[in-house]
């Protein structure tokens, strides 16, 4: 009975995911676009959570639905207006986009029916807090700490590079007067 | 202490039974999840009601007035009457808005503060959800909330809503850093993220006692980015009355504004709830040393009520607050963020782990 309602649970969960991801890639305005992927991201989180892995569940909220999509959704905001529509695609558009997507389909459907998948008879686990930790910073064999050090000078130089993009140019002072000076 | 009052779980437990014990495990569960629902969703309109009225009353008593006192014992059921009024208003439809994007914005706002206070734990026992990870499912699912915002003040089709969406959205962002990093400070030293075992450690003492400076320098912080962060008075600049009416939600009339409103306040609760679970003990007892016969009278005041008390202390702090300082200007704000909290709050993690690391704290 439990692993049929999860059974229950999971399919409502994946038909939420579908439907939504169709609609983000069909629909005509771009910030309900966005709307719908956010919806994506939320139920793959719940897929997570129904894995019992809440961990990953978090991140995936915490680094997807709060961070990713709000960075999308604030460049939509600056950058176009309400009543903004999509013009519709080109007949070759559509066809070859169809095509290429039921290529991709068939694809990955036929590697994942190919695979025997094995059913593992192991009582699941809770990964706590703990050992991600341990995990993450230990430099024995199933450490990560070289990924979790590269990882974080990636995103150094990914600071580094926005600050230097956003700078002002000497020139811009007379333009764009700076509001913290008259603040002090 | 054995009296139902001082720990839920048996009572829990026992309920748990004799669900179980007349039906299949299966409608158990299920009617036990929708009851324990029920029940969240009818405290959550509970205590957000008596907010609005708190609110009301504290900043009548800063502005010498009266505040409500019409409508039942001392204006008690003020805001009952003014929410069945919001009930019975129009939900007027903007033209030219995105009609989709702007019912929804509403519902994301609400749920995700409703995801955060599932996490709350009133009393031994009584809490919703119980996770592990509960400190950063709660900063997960609070950013959440963001989106709601400005969904709602793009889809208004109205530039006040615009404006306060874009303010709301820079400044919750900022402030999450600070948020996040002081409870980063203080997961050093408790070890544990699970909200359950957080409390449990501060049977001999509260953190705030236990960590000392850098405990107290990240409560400090925490106090002031999580108000920044609930957009309330002085960082209210997403609905700075006097230059955007009301901010994201201006476009918005009958339950649909009842939900920012109340997701607000139910925000401010959340966090001031978080705040005395990690800072000051949860429902844990004040507890002195080896003053015995204190400790034991201290012991009598059942948990919820010191849960309650403390919650309620902080959230009158951040109602002070609110009507104590002046608003700041946007370019304030950043730097307040950018240029004060979050290096204080970084130099503060790395004193943490140095006091942990030398094992100074008691």
């Amino acid at each position: 009975m439990e692993i049929a309602a999860s059974k229950v649970i999971f399919y409502i969960i994946a038909a939420a995911i579908l439907f939504f991801a169709l609609l983000s890639v069909t629909s005509k305005r771009i910030l309900r676009a966005a709307t719908y992927l956010f919806i994506v991201l939320i139920s793959t989180a719940a897929l997570y959570f129904l894995l019992n892995y809440q961990f990953l569940g978090a991140v995936q909220i915490a680094l997807y639905a709060g961070g990713i999509v709000v960075m999308i959704i604030f460049s939509i905001l600056l950058t176009s207006h309400a009543g903004q529509k999509f013009e519709p695609v080109s007949r070759l558009k559509f066809f070859a986009s169809l095509l290429a997507v039921l290529v991709g389909w068939a694809l990955s459907l036929w590697v994942i029916l190919s695979h025997p998948f094995v059913a593992s008879s192991k009582e699941a686990v809770e990964v706590n807090m703990d050992s991600i930790g341990k995990a993450l910073l230990s430099y024995d064999r199933n450490g990560y700490v070289l990924v979790f050090e590269v990882i974080s000078i990636l995103l150094l130089a990914a600071m580094i590079g926005a600050i230097v993009i956003s700078k002002k140019q000497p020139g811009d002072g007379e333009t764009n007067p700076d509001n913290s000076k008259t603040s002090k | 202490m054995q009296g139902v009052l001082y720990d839920f779980t048996g009572l829990i437990q026992s309920i748990d039974a004799v669900f179980r014990a007349s039906m299949s495990d299966l409608w158990a569960t299920v009617l036990e999840y929708a009851i324990i629902g029920i029940i969240y969703l009818v405290i959550y309109a509970l205590i957000g009601l008596f907010l609005v009225y708190a609110e009301r009353k504290v900043c009548a008593f800063i502005q010498v007035r009266l505040g409500p006192n019409r409508v039942g014992p001392k204006g008690f059921f003020q805001t009952i009457a003014d929410f069945i009024k919001l009930l019975l208003k129009e939900n007027i439809k903007i033209k030219n808005a995105d009609g989709v994007l702007f019912n929804l914005a509403p519902f994301i706002v609400i749920v995700a503060s409703f995801l955060t206070f599932g996490t709350v734990p009133f009393a031994k026992g009584l809490q919703g959800i119980d996770l592990n990870i509960g400190v950063f499912f709660i900063m997960a699912v609070s950013s959440m909330g963001v989106v709601g915002i400005l969904l709602g003040g793009w889809s208004s089709n109205s530039k006040y809503s615009l404006i306060g969406a874009m303010r709301s959205g820079a400044q919750i962002v900022s402030y999450e850093l600070s948020v996040g990093l002081s409870l980063v400070t203080m997961v050093i030293l408790t070890g544990t993220m699970q909200l359950s075992q957080i409390i449990e450690l501060q049977s001999d003492g509260w953190f705030i006692f236990k960590g000392h400076i850098p405990a107290l320098i990240s409560l400090i912080i925490m106090m002031i980015a999580s108000t920044a962060e609930i957009n309330r008075g002085p960082f209210d600049l997403a609905e700075a009355e006097s230059e955007l009416t009301a901010g994201y939600h201006t476009e918005y009339s009958g339950i649909k504004f009842a939900f920012f409103y109340l997701s607000e306040y139910m925000n401010m609760f959340v966090v001031s709830a978080l705040v005395a679970t990690v800072f000051f003990g949860g429902w844990m007892p004040l507890h002195i040393g080896s003053w015995q016969a204190f400790n034991h009278i201290m012991d009598f005041i059942p948990p919820i009520i010191w849960f309650i008390l403390k919650s309620f202390a902080l959230m009158y702090v951040i109602m002070l607050f609110k009507w104590t300082f002046p608003r700041l200007r946007i370019d304030q704000l950043l730097k307040l963020e950018w240029q004060y909290l979050l290096p204080i709050s970084l130099f503060n993690v790395l004193l943490m782990a140095f006091v942990v690391y030398m094992k100074w704290y008691f």
